[in-house]
């Protein structure tokens, strides 16, 4: 059993304003119980990763649907081990198309969600990488 | 069981012994009824917007409908029933499709195609930096440029967009609203450059900042001083600029958002209203002004549903017009909007499903009386539209329009137990935010405390909710997947090397340019910011001819306004 | 990360150690952390920020640290949320309005959630500002979550404690009323912008002639924190209210508050933590409830009257 609950920021990236994704998500999380941080719209790489470093997070999910993925993603892959805090589970959603996930993946981002990814199944992801996040640090 | 008729010109006649005994075998009958069992069925007795639903409607239904006061004919008052008296009969709806990628070259190259083709109005869709006030060689832009439209930083890229089009024989329409402003400002400056007066520029901007703020997140600065540019342009319009609709009042992102469609009516609605008086605080006429605004609907698959909010916009904003604003001219009680078809209602999944959905919707946007039309192309979920995809969701209007005889009869649904009782619930629903919304205040105050944001928020996780449980089924999705789909649509993508080249070029035009004109400009621009009592546009007008950039101008603008930020809301 | 690796890292003064550190308190693990470096703690000015939701505390926390960056300081900022008392999520965006200042190096954000805690802040509240304030935090502020009534633990906590109100709102009436007034060093009418804002100065007014004020008494600022309007002002008011805690004496008084604030959250942690695990094991049948309520008082091991 965890003695505090997870926690997890979401973020929007880019400067495109479709949150509902990132919400649904956020309020899937946070009725899993979870302790949500929503960073709101626009956040640079640098922001969302000094975020979740204060933050103390478990996880990361970003959400882009810009079309600006392959530039935004690997930026804060970059931050995050500047950071040294590549430990914080790292995913992703948004209209990425199958080619750009895999190579994403490739660079270390944990999990790419397209439209249509039934909730439960991230909620299922997050609380089982995070989780794991966890038991070696107790 | 059936309601007192309390109106006698209504729709529901007076039940005869012989009907009442046909209702009483039905109740029986229907009460046998075995509930169905597949996937879906967890959500039959509801729209879906979570409008309850009965399984049969019958004159009871209507029973308060009064045929004059709320039906009337089609071109009369409350045009229930449309504006036009003869519907489609005189006019096909206008088949618009919205374009614009890469550079202004780029783009300036499919006008010319295109008004080579025989269309008449060009449509611009800006990409983000441009609708969020940077320019491409921002640090915001990174990744962004030219990706979901064309790039436009400077009067510079305007001349070349319209290169070689003769700007006063077109009318165009620009989906931009933070910086609207500052697009109508360089639009006009292009014009003038060739010799055009801006007073035979036609038009249409959206510039609808409130719904940015409600559902689709793209504002600069905060609603307040917003409301003054607004009324700034709406003002400088009517006087210099007679051709040309100021504002396109949109519901269509607070659907995307998640709204269900009575807060798409009723939020829009109020956007609107909410314009009229912000208008008329500032000493306007009402009659002045209203007959250029117009609205901008969503059409989703939910059929009568949409088909049910259409007419109820028409019937509350006529009564809202005439009885609570005053207005005296027929012009300013009609409600003219153009839809588009649902893009959250499309699936990445098996995407050729969705250009039958595209076709639904369609068809219930123009049984409920539109104005224009977008039809979305089968792969807009998944990147830009490839040609093809363009090509067949125009063909789908053209099937609509010369196929499929719907256009031959006005507003053929009126009358309809079914249709009648969701319109007027629509109404009722909408009614009934209003009340809300003027609880807290009105909407800025609404926005500013999460209201909308919070009702949309719920709405949408509702829905989401219900397709996880598979009360509600989306084809391919839920339900019918096919395993191993193929990956491979054929998909436009749009290179580094424009955002390259377009930073670069803004960058070479700072160097090139006089910046004492363009520091001078910007600080008188900034000094009427500060005086409500100047007209923004004209010194606008100025800035942008000094080629001073989208991005300074925002920038001015923010020192005396600030930027807005909302609060979270799930 | 081993707790002498923490401690070490954060005498470096790695931000993640102090993120870390505040995780630590958050889950009753804070003893060693906060033991080790309280002595270093007793610099930073606290500020409390309560009134409303949606009346303007982040935005103005915001401004405020915008203000004290240009003067050189270095900025806690924490900010309280409510949790679900039945998942025990929480939904934490009051970052949203602060994003100016997320890579500012002298800037800490912290979001807590409450965590079922009452009053207005996080059961670790207080051990956050301790560790802020041991990091080297010039100036602490503290949101808190800012629902309803409860709202005097900030009172107690803060050297400082700003009352933000908006023009307009039947909830800030329902605080003028509901007796809030005691607990603010400044009011803030925030939005004064808005038409009605000099009412809601007039009704302030009226309402501090109902009390009777004695040494300092609360002063008044209209801000208008989007745009920066009084921001200077406020941060004026909150440098009097300092001086005048100094001259006076009564800050050791604010400290003491603060401490005994802290002291009675890590016992009553304790006291609940222990209370939870013992009545999981109680059911309905057999004893009436005061003679339950006896037998779990006296398993705690404690005398109480
Ligand atoms: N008009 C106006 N709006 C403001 C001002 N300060 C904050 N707001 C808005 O009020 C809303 C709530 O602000 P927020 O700081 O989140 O409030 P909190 O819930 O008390 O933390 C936001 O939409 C802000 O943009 C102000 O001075 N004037
Ligand atoms: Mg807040």
């Amino acid at each position: 059993m965890n003695e505090r609950p997870l926690r997890v920021v979401i973020a929007k990236a880019g400067l495109d304003g479709h949150d509902r994704g990132a919400k649904v998500i956020a309020r899937a999380l946070r009725d899993a119980g979870m302790e949500v941080i929503y960073t709101g719209l626009f956040q640079a790489p640098e922001q969302i990763v000094q975020t979740a470093v204060q933050e103390d997070a478990d996880g990361i999910g970003l959400s882009i649907l810009s079309g600006a993925h392959m530039t935004l993603f690997p930026l804060v892959v970059e931050q995050l081990k500047a950071q040294d805090a590549g430990d914080i589970v790292f995913f992703g959603g948004g209209t990425i198309p199958p080619e750009d996930a895999r190579r994403l993946k490739e660079l270390g981002v944990r999990e790419i969600f397209t439209p249509g990814a039934p909730l439960q199944t991230i909620v299922d992801f997050v609380t089982r990488e995070c989780g794991k996040r966890r038991t070696p640090a107790a | 069981m059936a309601k007192m008729i309390d109106r006698p010109s209504g729709l529901g006649a007076q039940p005869t012994p012989a009907f009442e005994e046909q209702h009483r075998r039905w109740e029986a009958a229907s009460a046998k009824g075995r509930s169905r069992k597949d996937p879906g069925s967890g959500a039959v007795d509801r729209t879906i917007s979570d409008v309850p639903l009965k399984v049969v409607y019958a004159p009871e239904d209507v029973a308060g409908l009064d045929l004059a006061e709320d039906l009337a004919w089609p071109g009369e008052y409350p045009y229930t029933r449309g504006i036009h008296p003869n519907g489609y009969r005189d006019r096909l709806w206008t088949m618009r499709q919205f374009a614009g990628f890469g550079t202004a070259a780029q783009t300036n190259e499919r006008y010319h195609f295109l008004l080579e083709h025989g269309q008449h109005g060009l449509s611009v869709a800006f990409d983000m930096p441009t609708l969020m006030g940077y320019d491409s060689d921002a640090p915001q832009s990174r990744g962004e440029v030219g990706k979901c439209g064309v790039a436009i930083d400077s009067l510079a890229d305007m001349e070349v967009l319209f290169d070689g089009i003769d700007m006063g024989d077109i009318t165009t329409s620009m989906t931009i609203n933070g910086p609207a402003c500052i697009a109508l400002a360089q639009y006009i400056a292009a014009a003038e450059k060739k010799g055009i007066p801006r007073a035979k520029l036609g038009g249409t901007l959206q510039a609808d900042i409130l719904k940015e703020y409600i559902a689709q997140k793209e504002w600069i600065f905060p609603p307040r001083p917003h409301m003054r540019i607004i009324v700034d342009m709406i003002q400088f319009c009517t006087r210099e600029m007679p051709k040309w609709n100021t504002i396109s009042i949109s519901g269509y992102h607070i659907r995307e958002a998640g709204s269900t469609a009575a807060q798409e009516l009723a939020f829009t609605l109020a956007d609107g209203f909410a314009y009229v008086e912000a208008c008329m605080a500032a000493g306007m006429d009402v009659d002045s002004f209203a007959g250029r605004l117009s609205f901008f609907f969503n059409s989703h698959i939910d059929f009568f549903e949409e088909i049910a909010k259409f007419r109820a916009a028409r019937r509350i904003y006529a009564r809202h017009m005439r009885e609570k604003y005053g207005a005296k001219d027929t012009r300013s009680w009609q409600l003219r909007f153009h839809t588009q078809t649902a893009g959250c209602s499309a699936t990445a999944q098996q995407p050729e499903n969705n250009i039958v959905r595209v076709a639904f919707e369609a068809m219930a946007a123009v049984l409920g009386g539109t104005q224009s039309l977008h039809t979305n192309s089968m792969d807009e979920v998944l990147a830009l539209p490839s040609e093809k995809s363009v090509e067949i969701a125009l063909r789908t209007q053209q099937v609509l329009a010369y196929e499929t005889n719907v256009t031959n009869v006005v507003d053929p649904l009126g009358g309809s137990y079914y249709v009648e009782a969701l319109t007027e619930e629509m109404e009722a629903q909408a009614e009934s935010y209003f009340a809300q919304i003027a609880e807290y205040g009105g909407v800025i105050e609404a926005i500013e405390s999460g209201f909308f944001q919070r009702e949309i928020a719920e709405a949408s996780y509702r829905y989401q909710r219900s397709i996880e449980t598979r009360d509600r089924v989306i084809v391919g999705v839920n339900a019918f997947v096919k395993e191993d789909e193929p990956e491979n649509i054929d998909l436009l993508k749009i290179t580094e090397e424009t955002e390259r080249g377009q930073a670069a070029s803004v960058r070479d035009l700072r160097t090139k340019r006089d910046d004492a004109a363009v520091r001078r400009t910007l600080e008188s621009l900034r000094a009427a910011c500060r005086d409500p009592k100047d007209n923004l546009m004209p010194h606008l007008i100025d800035c942008v001819n000094t080629y001073a950039t989208e991005g300074e101008i925002v920038e001015a603008m923010a020192s005396v306004y600030g930027r807005y930020t909302e609060r979270a809301v799930l | 990360m081993t707790d002498d690796a923490l401690l070490r890292d954060f005498e470096m003064r790695k931000p993640r150690a102090l993120a870390r550190a505040i995780s630590y308190a958050e889950s009753g693990r804070g003893r060693d952390i906060v033991r080790a470096l309280y002595s270093q703690t007793g610099r930073a000015l606290t500020i409390g920020l309560t009134g409303p939701p949606g009346v303007g505390k982040s935005t103005l926390a915001s401004a405020l640290v915008r203000k004290a960056r240009g003067l050189g300081k270095s900025v806690g900022v924490i900010s309280v949320d409510p949790s679900s008392p039945f998942s025990h999520g929480a939904l934490l965006g009051d970052r949203i309005r602060l994003a100016e200042h997320f890579t500012d190096e002298a800037v800490f954000i912290r979001s807590m959630a409450s965590r079922g805690h009452l009053g207005g802040l996080a059961g670790a509240t207080a051990d956050a500002v301790s560790l802020m304030d041991a990091f080297g935090f010039d100036v602490i502020l503290i949101e808190t979550v800012g629902v309803g009534q409860s709202e005097i633990a900030i009172a107690e906590l803060a050297q400082t404690t700003l009352v933000a109100l908006q023009p307009g709102s039947g909830d800030s009436i329902q605080v003028l009323k509901a007796g809030i007034m005691e607990i603010a060093d400044v009011f803030v009418v925030n939005k004064a912008d808005h038409p009605m804002a000099n009412q809601l100065r007039r009704e302030i007014r009226s309402a501090m002639e109902m009390l009777e004020w004695k040494g300092w008494i609360p002063e008044l600022v209209a801000t208008q924190a989007l745009a920066g309007d009084g921001i200077e002002e406020l941060w004026a008011a909150i440098q009097r209210h300092m001086a005048y805690l100094n001259e006076t004496g009564e800050i050791e008084g604010r400290r003491r508050n603060a401490f005994v604030h802290q002291v009675r959250q890590l016992a009553m942690g304790r006291i609940e933590r222990r209370l939870d695990v013992l009545l999981e094991g109680e059911n309905s049948t057999g004893l009436d409830p005061y003679a339950a309520a006896d037998r779990v008082i006296s398993t705690l091991g404690v005398q109480l009257p």
